[in-house]
Order: structure tokens, then sequence, then C-alpha cells
């Protein structure tokens, strides 16, 4: 059954049959960051992917454009993982939520912006989550410097 | 201090909402180090009354940069942290960060190994779900359910430092294999642990179960509909207890689960008592399944015999110049990790432990994130709060069972 699901996704979210892969058991599927809220929502009403596990990105500095987000599905009724792959450039990191599908995706989401500062359009709540207020930058850049240091954050007043 | 910083930095938490929707409600905050609540979190909580309108919860106070810290150790030396994430069952995070990276390397581990892996695996949980209900009981004022809960995870804690030398933050996983094999006697101790931990649950079933006052704290409160559970997405015992049978162990078996026989307990309408009682009967599953693991466990090598990832015994080291090249090669480089990006999942004590790992060739994980399940619980235990009562708002944290180190990273 797993497989007859993949086959299903590789023909239908991607025609052109060279990118998609398995890779250690995971359907891999890249689009572009405009498809990516049409293609989730497929995945959620119409493959049964109702599980939308982890959203996190990848810094790569030397490529353009410069981060991979990374989306990770499952099927509680097919058992398959699928990722989906985007990229977006630094001047623009901006991909559209998928809050409207998924109630997990709005603490995943905020860690993602906190982290590699990626904004979610559609995300009424991007606050920092696992940051403070006033923390200046993004820790997993690959720029951000590990041992730099954070202004002082005053007392509350 | 510097008084430009008050009006340039704004204070380091910003409420979702500082004021009730309608004039008599009020706001409090509760934590994000209370007695009540093992865990470093905040809920700033909307109240009309004593009834709970509207919370907004605030992680993070355990942040330790991990995932950075992470890209800055080689793959071996990194399995510190890895135990740190859920200190409950700090073995499963091992193992699980052991898979991804051995999926990396293409290595597959002996059946030793594997057998090992599942058997401390369901050991673990029992510990982690020991705890869990035994602090939501604490909380409850049972203090002798408590106490004798804590007894038998003692024993297990002391158990565990036999084989691995540390009672909560072990270090036992290694890639493409564990640090050391098992002591003599081990599995006859563990033979009686598990008979006292029967006699003891046993009893806290008696106390418990049917209680008045126990049920009217659990039942019908923090009720979780399925479809909710999955859109928040809610795995593990949580997501179990709303009534679906998702386990990892069973849905897509790793290590050795294809092999064992258990059930997948599941509640009736995921509430607290749902909670507490899928707890209860996976501790039992896991007894069985450790028992068929012990019958099951074979003799032969516990690591894999490739030099790229296993260390050289330690007696070539000091005398053969190959190994030890090896040796230092291992240590200061770490291992050699081809390109690539895998994922791999094991059902944790609390829901869907992910570990999202990429390499670019080297020693070292050119990234490395954690899908963690209490992160994510975090965001939907909303919508077990909202409608209940503020005294409520204890026994849900409790079995929700959320464990800052893995929550925070």
């Amino acid at each position: 059954m797993a497989a007859a699901i993949i086959d299903t996704l590789r023909r239908e979210l991607s025609p052109d049959s060279a990118e998609p892969c398995l890779s250690h058991g995971t359907l891999v599927l890249t689009v572009p960051p405009a498809a990516l809220l049409a293609t989730a929502r497929r995945l959620c009403s119409e493959f049964g992917f109702d599980l939308f596990l982890d959203v996190t990105a990848v810094d790569w500095p030397q490529r353009t454009p410069r981060f991979e987000v990374v989306y990770h599905f499952y099927s509680s009724v097919h058992h398959v993982r699928v990722r989906l792959k985007t990229a977006v450039p630094e001047a623009e990191p901006v991909v559209d939520s998928l809050c409207s599908l998924y109630g997990s995706a709005h603490f995943m989401e905020r860690e993602c912006h906190d982290m590699y500062g990626i904004v979610f359009r559609g995300n009424p709540d991007l606050r920092p989550i696992l940051l403070y207020e006033g923390f200046v930058g993004h820790p997993l850049r690959k720029d951000y410097r590990k041992d730099h240091e954070q202004p002082l954050v005053s007392y509350r007043t | 201090m510097d008084t430009r910083s008050n009006t340039t930095l704004p204070n380091p938490i910003r409420p979702a909402f500082e004021r009730g929707q309608r004039d008599e409600a009020i706001v409090v905050s509760i934590g994000p180090s209370h007695p009540a609540t093992h865990g470093t979190v905040q809920v700033i909580a909307e109240l009309d009354g004593e009834k709970v309108q509207r919370v907004d919860v605030h992680c993070g106070y355990l942040h330790r940069g991990f995932e950075k810290e992470c890209e800055d150790h080689t793959w071996h030396n990194l399995m510190p942290y890895v135990d740190r994430l859920n200190y409950c069952s700090g073995l499963i995070n091992d193992f699980a960060y052991c898979e991804a990276v051995e999926m990396l390397l293409g290595v597959e581990i002996t059946p030793r190994c594997r057998y090992l892996r599942t058997l401390l695996s369901e050991y673990s949980r029992i510990a982690d779900h020991l705890t869990c209900v035994a602090a939501a009981l604490m909380e409850l004022g049972a203090m002798t359910a408590f106490l004798y809960l804590v007894m038998i995870r003692d024993y297990m804690y002391e158990h565990l430092a036999d084989l691995t030398g540390a009672r909560l933050t072990y270090t036992y996983g290694r890639i493409g294999g564990l640090a050391r094999d098992l002591p003599p006697g081990w599995l006859k101790r563990l033979g009686e642990i598990l008979d006292r931990y029967e006699v003891f649950v046993a009893r806290i079933h008696g106390l418990l179960d049917r209680n008045r006052i126990f049920i009217d704290r659990m039942r019908d409160v923090g009720v979780l509909s399925t479809a909710d559970a999955l859109n928040w997405g809610f795995t593990g015992p949580i997501l179990r207890s709303t009534g679906v049978a998702c386990d990892l162990r069973k849905d897509t078996p790793y290590l050795a689960y294809a092999e064992l026989d258990f059930d997948v307990p599941v509640g009736i309408k995921g509430d607290n008592y749902d909670r507490y009682y899928v707890r209860m009967r996976e501790m039992d599953e896991s007894v069985y399944m450790i028992r068929q693991l012990v019958e099951l466990l074979p003799d032969g090598p516990l690591n894999v015999d490739d030099r790229r990832c296993t260390l050289p015994e330690k007696h070539l080291v000091y005398t053969e110049i190959e190994s030890l090249i090896n040796h230092f090669k291992l240590i200061m480089d770490g291992p050699d990790v081809p390109p690539g990006e895998a994922y791999a999942a094991h059902e944790a004590p609390n829901g869907e432990l992910g570990f999202y790992v990429v390499s670019t060739g080297g020693g070292k994980p050119y990234k490395l994130h954690v899908r963690a399940p209490s992160f994510v619980h975090m965001g939907g235990i909303g919508r077990m709060l909202e409608g209940y009562q503020l005294a409520d708002i204890i026994p849900t944290f409790g079995s929700v069972n959320m464990i800052g180190g893995e929550c925070d990273r």
C-alpha cells in the first residue's frame, strides 16, 4: 500500500519525474515557494497526510537561493512520510504559512522564524518562542557565530 | 544599568494578550517556575471566575542552543547533548539519533545490538511513563502512589547505572553499536525489577482506578478529539488516548519491533484519565516485550565491524599503528559521514521523536534538527486547557508530560 501511494504522489505532485526521489524510505518532493501551499493542501485533503510533523530550514550561504525550508508530513493511514522542500532567497525569505491546514504549524513555524528568520506569510503569531523579545539575529544561520554575545536585556519595570 | 535599554528593548516575554476580552475577566501568569507544574513553562491565562478562557503558553526557558552546538561537534562527540533532550528516557534519544546517522552511513547494526537497543528502549519507556504518572499524581496530592512509582523507577535508574555508568544521562549509544555489553547478572536483576514493578503497579491500580477523588479530577477533563489531536500534531500516548492505534512501533517497525508480540492500548475519549490509563497499559506492554526480548537476545558482536564509525579495541590501539591512527582520526576528526540527508523517527514515550540530519561529508553534522514531541504538544495544549477550571491546568499539564529538555532544546 505504501508503494502505491508513493507512486500516486510522484505522478500527481511532481509531473517532471526526474525530481522526486525516495531517500531512506521518505518521498522527497521539491516545489517552488509559490506551489508550496497548494501542494500541502493536496497532501492534507486528498492524500491523507494528516500529521504535519515538522518544519525547519537549512542554510546554504553559498547557494542561491540561500535557504531551503524543509517540511515533514506523515500519513497515519498509509504510514508514509513525505519531505517537502522549497528554496527561498535571503532577500525575501517568505513562504506561505500552513496554519490554515494544520494547527501544529503555529508553533513550529514560530520556531523556524526564530532560528532562521524565515517569514511565514499568514501565520498570525510569529513572536519569539525559544528565544526572547529583543534577541538580535537568527542563531541557526551559518553566519551567526557560536560565540556571538547578545545585548543585555533590561530588567522588567 | 543603562536606562536607554529600557526603552529600546521590550520585555523578554510579550504575552499574546494583556487584558481580557471582557471587563470582568482577569489575566494571570502561571509559572515559569511554579511548584505545581513540573517543567519550566509559563502559562498566561485569561480567567472568567475560575474558568480558563484563553491561554498563551511560553516555552524556551531551557533553550540552550542544542542544534547550534551540534553543528560544532563531531557526530560522536555530540552524544551527551542528545541524552539531555528527554532526560527521562535518554536512551531512546541516543538510539534515534544513532539510527539517523547510520542511515547516512549505510550501516546495518548487528542483531545483538538491535535487540538490546529495543530492550533498552522499552525499559526507558517504563521509566519515563513512571515519571510522568508519578509526578502527575504527586501534584494531585497522591503521595503514596508517587513514592511507590518513584521507588520502582529508582531501581531502574540504579540498574541502568550498572550498565551505563549514569542514572539519567547515559551517553550509551554509539554510531554502529553501543558503548559496552551487559555486565554479568544484569538480566537476572532485570527480571527481579520487573517482578517488583508488577506488585507495585497493581497497588497503583488499586489506589487510583476507581478512586472517586482521582476520577473527579481526571475524567472528562482536558478532553481532546482525534481530529484535533491530529491537526495539532499530537503523537504518542496523547494521540492514542483519543482512540487511534497510531504507534510507530507497529506502523513503521524499526529495530526489532516487527518480531515482537504486543498490543497498542488506546483510550476512549482523550481525557486526563485516558492518558493516565494508556500510559499504565503501555508500561505493561513494555514489560511483556522486555520478557520476549530477554529470550530472543542473541549472542554475537555488539558493534558493527566498520572502521568508519566503530572505535578499534583498546588493546589494538596500544599495540598496532593502524588502530592507533583509526582511533585518533575517529576522535579528532569524527566519522566521515557521506553527504546526504535523513530523517529517523522513533516512538519515544511522549510521541514521535525525529532526527533530521544533513551531512555535507566530514566529521561534523551540517545540520541537526530534532522533531521534539513536547514542543509540538505545547503548541496544541491550549485545546486541552481552555474551557476548564484553573485548577485543571495542573492534572492536564501533568498528563501531557512536557519535558523541558526536549521542548526547548
